[in-house]
């Protein structure tokens, strides 16, 4: 605070708040990369040193980040490769390339886009010509022509590291690895993936090939360190222009608003619980942000509780809170078949059968469906992938009696009752009776 | 073009005498006892019987090869005549670094029995120019005046490490000097010595007949004007660098032989050497030419004297045949003799008369055209020495340049002709018959018994001087007939065009073509021919460079194959530029080869002239600036050792299998396997650093190390193209180099070096049909491939495994596997990497070493396990200057992180609802007693254990998505997730592992 300004500067609320909204939002969207790696300041130092020795000695490495989904791989990526790129000697040394399993999903292409990012010669334009014997010769060539002090260093970026262990022969890989491994331009090959048995995908004379570097990104965060993570994130900079709503904003979101709220530790808690990556924090809290307006300047514990219940709540019920009767007869009557049949699976004419015995029961309670209706109802159920064929499509049989599954748990059909609208009581004694 | 005249063409005839004698059953063979040599349309035939001394063309046409003839041998067909010789060498042949070894300087005519292996002492019986006279000098006695040019004296052996004395009995089992066979009419001086000269001079010459086309197109290049002052300069001047050039030819020697030998490739060059060079010194014009001759004739004398480092008498001799051509103007008889006795000679004498360097350059570039229809493939080396040699005559002429720059491209053929036409001068010599005894045979050797035909030498030689003075005049015409040399290519190459086509074609663009006739002594040839000469003598002169030609394409089948089907396929209006085309392969030109492959020029290839490179750093490497990092450098793996420890039983094995066959010119195959980071490929490499180190020693031939990665292709079918394009630049398709190289590899060519193939990792070549790799153990085992395979892969039993029977078999049982290290290997490794930089205990490299060793005995692993710890030590201390030794801490922390796994960790830091869920799937799987559940009977499970712990349970949504990241981690093995509820869960650690980890996570 001391560094800010002397002169505090006053804007409109409204101003206040597209601004909040729009740091907040780049930061929950991860368009901005947070200053510095949060819990991973080792494996941090670790990537550097060795990414910065290819960049200055030219020394080929190869290393694999490894670590579940949202733990922050390829943050603490970019943060060392910014880092590094502020290097003067390093800016312009290397050539960074980046690939993504998901996207390069052959040789081929990465081949392409490897030519093309490193803008070799046999690129026009934004074409790369030659086949993919030629490219991949090609590649190899120019690679193999680099030595280690006086060609530029390639850092090699691939992305779900794990798929390009999926392409035929593991082609790429083993070039790639076999570059960084013998006197040729310094590359550095740098796996990102959330698989933990990616070596086990690896060929044995890849594997082999591979320096067997592996950071591991394993958050061990404590409650009390996720509770500092969300204050974190949700506070402003100190560059914010208006000093006085900086202050009551971050004023608003202190331990002790907190901790007054023990519903809010506790929805923090269920998070914390259910996960500890950033991605699904920052969901939350920009379901929160999204509550906040020129009229609620500040994020209240309400919000979050609000957000949190838009997040946990199941698919599956908001769908059957949209059914109709009939179509709610007929989950009800499969949830029966299950009970009776023990998850064996059903065809329309089971629950055709059963829907017209509780008809037969409580004829006065509901409309008498025809035939034809009740199909369609059940086809609707099927689009919904609430209930799902078991046979192969390819199979010619009757929609009748098409085997089927249903895709609902008992919990989620309960509950579902619970809150449907109007729903008859004669239904809802049907559902819980322990017998069709 | 238009120089050139329409003749005749004449071609060496070679026939078997008598019949057949033996029948070898296993080479199906015959043997036979003579040979006769004619030229087509001549009475004359010489007579070649084993035991005599003969010259086979090589690449130099002033020194053909010497060899002694012992047998002839023909196959089933009798298409090919083949011969067995006993090599001489001359001392041009033997390495420029052994020559001091001699320990004086080396008569004229001196040669040397050949003890090497190297050569293949079997040869193309059409590649014999003649007989020659070679007598054996005792050690102690002087040797005779040199005076005598036809004979070749032989004092010492060379072994191809040391001069010896010779043992007298080598030399006696066969006579000394080998009588005339009068038995057949050699050439008959009958023809008319006015009219016509050649067939006046007793058309012994004819014999190496030169293309007609190249003469004449010899004598349109008529310019060599370059040359004749070059020639004009200084004899000595010239004789060095010529003999230079020759130098460098004869460190090639041994191989070339080789090559010579089989195919005589040289010869053509040589005939168009000589013819192009002599006349394409004379002014086209007959009328110079004449005058020309005269000046020859006197000079060549001087030269003959001059020309000490070619020396022998027979080089002499064929000096004076270049003066021969002048000779055909001239009327005597003995000038022609000499003249059609050896157009080679011609050639040879011819351009040392002028001046060596213009003879060298000369014969560079008429060799080049050859060459490049041989070795279009082959020719890989760009050698510039040509142009260098003869830097006087591209200033002169421009086209010739061009000519260099054929040369250019391929330069190894050039050195190659060279030696070869060494050879085949002295059996031009021999062939020289005085004119007075016209009947003797070509065999007879010229020297010591006519007195005429010295006499005529002498002559020519006399010529030869004053042409040189007068050449220089003439020199201009000469860049005409460069350019046609392609076309010479292209007829040469095809073998097949019917001969009337070949007149025509080579009157057009043969001659044209063929002129590297930068020498003068072609131009006078030319000249004389277009002259209007009788055309008998044109004739001869005709066959003589169409046999050329012809026996050159057809000798050497193997490495043009592939371009002659290209040639021939193509019309012959395309030829020319086809055949530029594939120059331009060879050379700068152009990458591509036209002509089969023209669908690639339509399709977006790589741009031409792109140059694989990565863009170099504007700032240089930082090197090492401490102990650590200079040790991190040292150990990694890219580091190449300065020697490969612990695998010198390997190495050795690997050694003497590629050299014995590199030696025996033989090929083979050898299947190394190991598992990953036991050394293979590096023991390999270094096999083939040492045995370069040696051919460069001249310890052994040259041969070719080529090597291709079944990882490193994209289909198995790439690794022809791969090879292809290792070998000969070219870029081809799969299936058409695949034609290539099977032609390539089964049939023979001349001067071909051995070729050592290393295939890594062998199992990706695999195959439904197995013919990538039937292939390449197939090659090996053809007579004519000298190609040695060793390939590499993992598993010892892959040829059991994987291999077909007839592919497993041709692999043969050389086999060889790599245990991996012992500890004491990787401690031997990593300390000789080290090499005395300080910068481990002791007891951590052990550490390292055994636990590497127990687990995998991975080199690589070991290197990178070091490399870590010095990381680790280097961070551990705060200043990376005060780092000390990498102690053992240091590496079991590398080893903890390499080693273990990361499951449990993993576990340990996964969420809460996480943890459970695994738990929850540990229980349900012991309910249900199976190792496997879905994920409802899962969540059922996952409810009630989070109602026992206390929890709020969590939705079906929540649920799956705790089970996605679980499985995502591979933790948990999963269906695919649009089976929603459905979807099948199993466990990807052991359940003891899991339970290990979440009690730790709960106390």
């Amino acid at each position: 605070m001391s560094k800010r300004k002397v002169k505090e500067t006053h804007m409109p609320v409204g101003e206040c708040i597209s601004q909040v909204q729009m740091i907040l939002r780049e930061r929950f969207c991860h368009q901005r990369l947070p200053e510095k790696p949060v819990g991973m300041e080792s494996q941090h130092k670790h990537l550097l040193e060795l990414l910065r020795r290819t960049a200055v000695h030219g020394e080929s490495n190869s290393v694999l980040i490894v670590g579940p989904r949202g733990s922050g791989k390829t943050m603490l990526l970019n943060c060392v490769l910014r880092e590094l790129l502020e290097v003067k000697d390093v800016n312009k040394n290397v050539l960074p390339v980046h690939l993504n399993g998901l996207l390069q999903t052959d040789d081929r292409i990465a081949l392409k886009e490897i030519t093309r990012q490193l803008n070799l010669e046999n690129v026009v334009g934004d074409k790369v010509f030659g086949s993919f014997a030629e490219n991949l010769a090609f590649l190899l060539e120019a690679l193999k022509k680099g030595d280690r002090s006086s060609s530029r260093p390639v850092l090699f970026i691939l992305d779900e590291f794990d798929l390009f262990a999926h392409h035929k022969n593991q082609t790429l890989l083993y070039n790639l690895l076999d570059v960084s491994q013998s006197a040729q331009a310094p590359v550095a090959v740098i796996g990102l993936t959330c698989r933990l048995d990616v070596l086990e995908l690896l060929e044995k004379r890849v594997k082999s090939r591979f320096s067997h570097r592996q950071i591991h990104l394993l958050s061990s965060l404590s409650f009390i360190q996720y509770l500092d993570n969300v204050r974190s994130q949700l506070s402003l900079p100190q560059d914010f222009p208006d000093t006085n709503f900086y202050d009551e904003w971050n004023d608003g979101i202190k331990v002790r608003h907190f901790s007054s709220y023990p519903q809010l530790v506790d929805v923090l808690q269920r998070h914390y619980n259910s996960s500890k990556d950033f991605r699904s924090l920052h969901l939350l809290l920009m379901l929160a942000l999204s509550r906040v307006s020129a009229s609620k300047p500040a994020i209240k514990p309400t919000d979050l509780l609000e957000a949190s219940r838009v997040c946990m709540v199941d698919s599956k019920a908001n769908i059957l809170h949209g059914l109709s009767i009939l179509e709610l007869c007929l989950i009800i009557a499969m949830k029966h078949l299950n009970d009776i049949y023990e998850g064996e699976p059903f065809n329309f004419q089971m629950v055709h059968n059963e829907f017209k015995k509780f008809l037969q029961r409580k004829s006065h309670s509901i409309h008498n469906f025809d035939k034809p209706v009740v199909i369609k109802a059940f086809e609707h159920l099927q689009q919904l992938e609430l209930i799902k064929s078991m046979d192969s499509s390819t199979a010619k049989i009757q929609k009748e009696y098409q085997l089927m599954k249903l895709l609902l748990d008992h919990s989620q059909i309960m509950e579902a009752l619970q809150k449907y609208p109007q729903c008859p009581t004669d239904v809802k004694q049907w559902a819980m009776s322990a017998f069709g | 073009m238009v120089r050139y005249f329409t003749r005749l063409r004449m071609r060496r005839i070679y026939k078997w005498g008598g019949r057949p004698y033996i029948f070898d059953r296993k080479l199906k063979s015959y043997g036979f006892e003579y040979l006769n040599m004619s030229v087509e349309g001549q009475e004359a035939v010489t007579t070649v019987t084993p035991g005599q001394y003969i010259l086979i063309e090589g690449n130099d046409d002033e020194y053909p090869f010497v060899a002694k003839l012992l047998k002839f041998f023909g196959d089933e067909s009798h298409k090919q005549k083949k011969a067995l010789v006993q090599w001489f060498l001359r001392l041009s042949e033997v390495p420029q670094n052994k020559k001091l070894l001699l320990g004086r300087s080396p008569h004229p005519q001196e040669i040397f029995y050949y003890l090497g292996r190297a050569c293949d002492n079997e040869i193309n019986a059409e590649s014999i120019l003649g007989t020659v006279d070679v007598q054996h000098v005792p050690e102690d006695t002087p040797f005779p005046e040199p005076g005598t040019k036809d004979t070749l004296y032989v004092k010492l052996s060379w072994d191809t490490k040391a001069f010896n004395v010779l043992d007298p009995v080598l030399m006696q089992d066969t006579p000394a000097s080998t009588p005339p066979k009068p038995a057949l009419p050699l050439f008959p001086p009958c023809a008319s010595p006015t009219a016509t000269p050649v067939s006046r001079g007793p058309v012994r010459r004819a014999l190496p007949t030169p293309d007609p086309t190249v003469m004449r197109r010899a004598g349109s290049v008529s310019d060599t004007r370059a040359t004749m002052s070059a020639g004009k300069r200084s004899t000595l001047e010239a004789e060095s660098i010529h003999s230079a050039s020759k130098l460098s030819a004869s460190k090639i020697l041994s191989a070339k032989r080789r090559g010579s030998a089989a195919d005589t490739p040289g010869v053509r060059k040589k005939l168009q050497l000589s013819i192009g060079a002599s006349p394409g010194k004379k002014m086209t014009r007959a009328d110079v030419l004449c005058e020309l001759l005269d000046e020859e004739m006197e000079s060549e004398k001087v030269i003959s004297l001059k020309l000490s480092s070619s020396v022998s008498h027979s080089l002499q001799h064929g000096c004076s045949l270049s003066p021969m051509r002048s000779g055909c103007k001239t009327p005597n008889g003995q000038r022609r003799f000499p003249w059609k006795l050896s157009s080679i000679s011609l050639d040879r004498l011819s351009p040392t008369a002028l001046g060596e360097q213009d003879l060298s350059s000369d014969l560079l570039l008429a060799v080049i055209p050859l060459a490049l229809e041989d070795e279009v493939f082959e020719a890989g080396l760009p050698t510039d020495a040509g142009s260098a040699n003869t830097p006087k005559k591209r200033q002169a002429t421009p086209r010739r340049n061009y000519v260099r720059e054929q040369k250019a491209t391929t330069p190894s053929r050039r050195k190659e002709s060279a030696m070869a036409i060494r050879k085949p001068a002295l059996g031009v010599l021999a062939e020289e018959d005085s004119e007075d005894s016209p009947m003797q045979p070509i065999a007879l050797t010229p020297r010591s018994k006519r007195k005429s035909a010295q006499l005529v030498s002498l002559r020519i030689r006399k010529q030869l001087n004053l042409l040189d003075n007068t050449q220089e005049l003439i020199s201009d015409g000469d860049d005409d007939c460069f350019v046609p040399s392609k076309k010479d290519l292209q007829s040469s190459s095809d073998e097949e065009k019917t001969d009337s086509e070949e007149e025509t074609r080579g009157r057009n663009c043969k001659t044209s073509v063929r002129t590297p006739c930068k020498t003068p002594s072609k131009k006078d040839l030319q000249s004389s021919t277009d002259e209007g000469k009788t055309e008998s003598e044109e004739e001869t002169v005709v066959r003589k460079t169409r046999g050329r030609n012809c026996k050159t394409s057809v000798r050497t089948p193997h490495k043009k194959p592939s371009k002659k089907k290209d040639l021939q396929s193509s019309s012959d209006s395309e030829e020319e530029t086809m055949v530029r085309k594939t120059r331009g392969r060879n050379g700068k030109a152009s990458a591509r080869t036209p002509c089969k492959t023209p669908s690639k020029k339509v399709t977006p290839s790589t741009p031409r002239h792109a140059t694989p490179s990565i863009p170099s750093r504007t700032v240089p490497a930082r090197q090492p600036g401490n102990i650590l990092e200079e040790a991190r450098a040292r150990l990694h793996v890219s580091s190449v050792p300065e020697s490969l420890p612990c695998r010198e039983q390997e190495f050795q094995d690997i050694y003497n299998f590629v050299e014995s066959k590199v030696m025996d010119g033989t090929g083979g195959c050898m299947y190394i396997s190991g598992v990953p980071g036991t050394g293979k490929t590096a023991t390999i490499h270094e096999v083939i650093r040492c045995l370069q180190h040696a051919s460069d020693m001249d310890e052994i031939p040259t041969f070719r190390f080529i090597e291709i990665n079944g990882m490193k292709m994209t289909d198995p079918h790439q690794a022809y193209v791969q090879i292809l394009q290792k070998l000969t630049d070219q870029k081809v398709t799969a299936d058409h180099a695949a034609a290539l190289l099977e032609k390539r590899f089964s049939n023979p060519a001349p001067k071909k070096e051995t070729t050592v193939l290393l295939v890594d990792e062998l199992d990706l070549l695999w195959t439904r049909k197995q013919n990538v790799m039937y292939n390449l153990f197939d090659w090996p085992t053809r007579r004519h491939a000298r190609l040695v395979v060793l390939t590499i892969a993992n598993t010892m039993d892959l040829p059991e495994r994987i291999m077909i029977n007839r592919v497993a078999s041709r692999l043969g049982l050389t086999r060889m596997s790599f245990q991996p290290y012992s500890f004491k290997q990787l401690q031997q490794i990593i300390t000789s990497r080290l090499n005395k930089v300080k910068a481990f205990e002791e007891d951590a490299l052990q550490l390292v070493s055994r636990k590497v060793a127990a687990l995998s005995g991975d080199a690589r692993r070991c290197l990178d396990i070091c490399r870590r710890a010095t990381e680790i030590c280097e961070h551990s201390t705060s200043h990376p200057s005060s780092a000390g030794l990498v102690r053992m801490n240091h590496v079991m922390e590398a080893l903890d992180e390499m080693f273990s796994s990361s499951y449990i960790t993993a576990i340990r830091c996964a969420s809460l609802q996480e943890q459970l869920f695994l738990r929850a799937v540990i229980a349900e799987f012991r309910r249900l007693g199976l190792e496997e559940a879905t994920f409802q009977q899962v969540f059922v499970q996952h409810r009630a254990l989070s109602r026992v712990e206390g929890l709020q349970p969590i939705s079906v949504s929540e649920g799956l998505a705790v089970c996605q990241r679980l499985g995502a981690c591979r933790l948990l093995l999963l269906e695919a997730s649009r089976l929603d509820m459905l979807q099948r869960v199993r466990l990807n650690v052991s359940q003891d592992d899991v339970l290990y980890a979440l009690k730790a996570v709960r106390d």
